[in-house]
């Protein structure tokens, strides 16, 4: 080990700072497992405590998977921020394409016009959203969420990723023109490769607040057939009971799909491919 | 046949005028080099020449036909770029190959011209290879084969040693030069280094502020610059302005001496002391703070045992001495 650049002491406090933050972090995520696997009692007793032989329970999934539809859900919700996602990116990055490598009237207008919905909340305006879905007739579909989260996440996707863009090398895109590559080939075969680590950034940033969205899919679209996961959820958050065991149950289950997009963006985030394309 | 004809261009961006009425021709073989300092617009005389920047007035003609509005892939031009610019995604004989491809040529016609440029440019080991996995000076030669096997009517390179260190960017430099004299093809190169231009040019032309200063063979240029500026910018170590010497120069005008010009001589026309020597064996160069608190560098071949702080007197032939008038242009010598 190098002496001069590595500390032990210094290591040692960097590692116990991280395992802390990491501790922190997962410990609600570990509270609801644990309790979605035990019995209501247990839970209330000794929420806390990990399920053993006495307290073990399956109750909260088998009430899940039996009471609505909760696979329905899951596609609904998998459909939607999936859908989401590869519109805010494809238009996120075309758009910051073209402000990143075109001369035009209005260039820097325009980016701060796309870039104002950073500031200002969607929700502000949710009224004229529903008012809007509900006269082209998209109220309760899957389409009217898909549409709302795009529009929410464009702004930062366009801010972060015209950045990035301004840094593939010129020289690069010009000579696939003098190749003869049209633009289209230059953006989707030159420029993305080289800026998906930033479109990994811009996924993961936007994943996880439409997943968990409870706003949109209750105003949009409550009907059954187009629920999503965390709209589903709430029917066993009744005024006077709750059920704890399915409700920590559903989202013990939540948690999964979104890891497994995680696990997917991560692995783009962490590679860099830039290397030898310039210098 | 000319290559490239440029007829009164101008290139401007926003109120900023880059190139000014630039007027140039390029013969058929001709290896013309566009030289100047950092922002003098060469760069972007290349790209219009190449198409990626639009002219905003004046033609741009090549092999005889007017191209102002013909896209980059139609030209018959190819480029070579500083960064390389490389596609990250294709393997060596991809990235070659990806031009002819576009054009849609035939198979059998991609497979022998990419396989002759492997040839001359002696890549047959990495064919096979992404990028990333090859040096800087293979990545160069793939760039230039890539050039290569377009068979264009004219190769534009843009500074494309300027990443290289010092030893390869020699080598590659005759590599340069004998690939011009194999294919006998017009080629336009652009560069801010005085070697570069003076030892690859059939023809120099040197820029400033977006304007030609002077368009001539290297050696032309280098004794008969039409201006300071010129003067100032060929020849290493550059040549020495002297305006406070006791000869008969003209009016805020300056005296032009070539640092070889100079030797040390009892009683020469120049008195000054020695500030600092630089040793290089082959040579010795002298920095010289003269009377009038000028400084001047004095080359003398071979080894010199001069010291810091010495007092020197130098003198020159006339015949190498160059005169300019307050407008930095040249005018006839005579004290």
């Amino acid at each position: 080990m190098n002496v001069a650049r590595q500390n032990r002491l210094n290591s040692l406090a960097a590692h116990g700072a991280l395992i802390l933050y990491t501790v922190i972090a997962l410990f609600p995520v570990f509270v609801i497992v644990i309790n979605s696997f035990k019995t209501r009692k247990a839970i209330f007793r000794e929420p806390l405590a990990l399920p053993d032989a006495e307290s073990f329970s399956l109750i909260g999934y088998e009430t899940v998977l039996k009471q609505g539809d909760f696979f329905l859900y899951f596609q609904n919700s998998m459909i939607v921020t999936v859908g989401s996602l590869f519109f805010i990116l494809l238009f996120g990055a075309m758009a910051a394409f073209a402000l990143a490598e075109y001369r035009f009237k209005g260039n820097t207008l325009m980016g701060l016009y796309l870039a104002l919905g950073i500031m200002i909340p969607i929700r502000i305006g949710t009224v004229a959203i529903l008012e809007m879905m509900v006269q082209t007739g998209l109220v309760n579909t899957l389409w009217a969420l898909i549409l709302v989260y795009t529009a929410q996440g464009l702004p930062l996707a366009v801010f972060i990723l015209s950045e990035f863009m301004r840094q593939v090398s010129d020289d690069l895109k010009n000579a696939g023109r003098i190749d003869g590559l049209s633009e289209y080939r230059i953006f989707f075969r030159l420029v993305l490769p080289l800026v998906r680590p930033a479109m990994a950034t811009v996924a993961v940033f936007n994943m996880i607040p439409i997943w968990n969205d409870l706003w949109f899919p209750l105003i949009l679209a409550p009907s059954e057939e187009v629920k999503t996961l965390t709209l589903g959820s709430q029917v066993f958050i009744g005024q006077f009971v709750t059920d704890w065991n399915a409700v920590l149950s559903a989202l013990s289950l939540a948690i999964l799909p979104v890891m497994a997009l995680y696990v997917v963006f991560s692995r783009q985030l962490i590679r860099g491919i830039t290397s030898g394309a310039v210098k | 046949m000319t290559a490239l004809t440029l007829t009164n261009l101008c290139k401007s961006f926003g109120s900023v005028e880059v190139l000014k009425d630039i007027n140039l021709t390029v013969e058929d073989g001709e290896f013309v080099v566009f030289v100047g300092p950092s922002g003098c617009g060469k760069s972007t005389l290349l790209r219009v020449i190449a198409g990626l920047e639009d002219a905003s007035s004046g033609t741009v003609e090549i092999g005889g036909s007017i191209v102002n509005s013909v896209p980059p892939a139609k030209r018959g031009i190819a480029m070579v770029f500083q960064s390389y610019a490389l596609y990250p995604h294709l393997s060596v004989r991809d990235n070659m190959a990806l031009g002819l491809k576009q054009e849609n040529q035939p198979k059998s016609v991609i497979a022998e011209r990419v396989g002759k440029a492997i040839e001359m440019l002696d890549l047959g080991a990495y064919v096979d290879r992404q990028p990333a996995d090859l040096s800087g000076g293979q990545r160069q030669r793939v760039a230039i084969g890539r050039a290569i096997v377009r068979e264009p009517k004219l190769f534009l390179f843009d500074e494309p040693l300027s990443n290289l260190d010092a030893a390869l960017r020699m080598n590659t430099r005759i590599e340069i030069a004998e690939l011009h004299r194999t294919l006998s093809a017009s080629m336009i190169y652009v560069t801010h280094d005085q070697t570069e231009a003076m030892t690859l040019a059939d023809k120099i032309v040197v820029l400033r502020d977006g304007r030609v200063e002077q368009v001539g063979s290297p050696m032309d240029l280098y004794n008969n610059p039409a201006n300071q500026f010129v003067a100032g910018f060929l020849g290493s170590p550059a040549m020495n302005f002297l305006k406070k010497v006791p000869l008969n120069i003209p009016e805020d005008g300056a005296l032009g001496l070539r640092p070889e010009h100079l030797r040390p001589t009892k009683g020469g026309r120049i008195k000054g002391a020695v500030t600092h020597v630089e040793r290089l064996g082959g040579d010795t160069n002298l920095l010289v703070t003269t009377e009038g608190q000028e400084a001047l560098t004095v080359r003398i071949f071979g080894q010199d045992d001069t010291r810091v702080g010495a007092e020197i007197e130098l003198d020159f032939d006339d015949s190498t001495a160059f005169l300019f008038d307050a407008q930095q242009q040249r005018v006839p010598y005579a004290i």
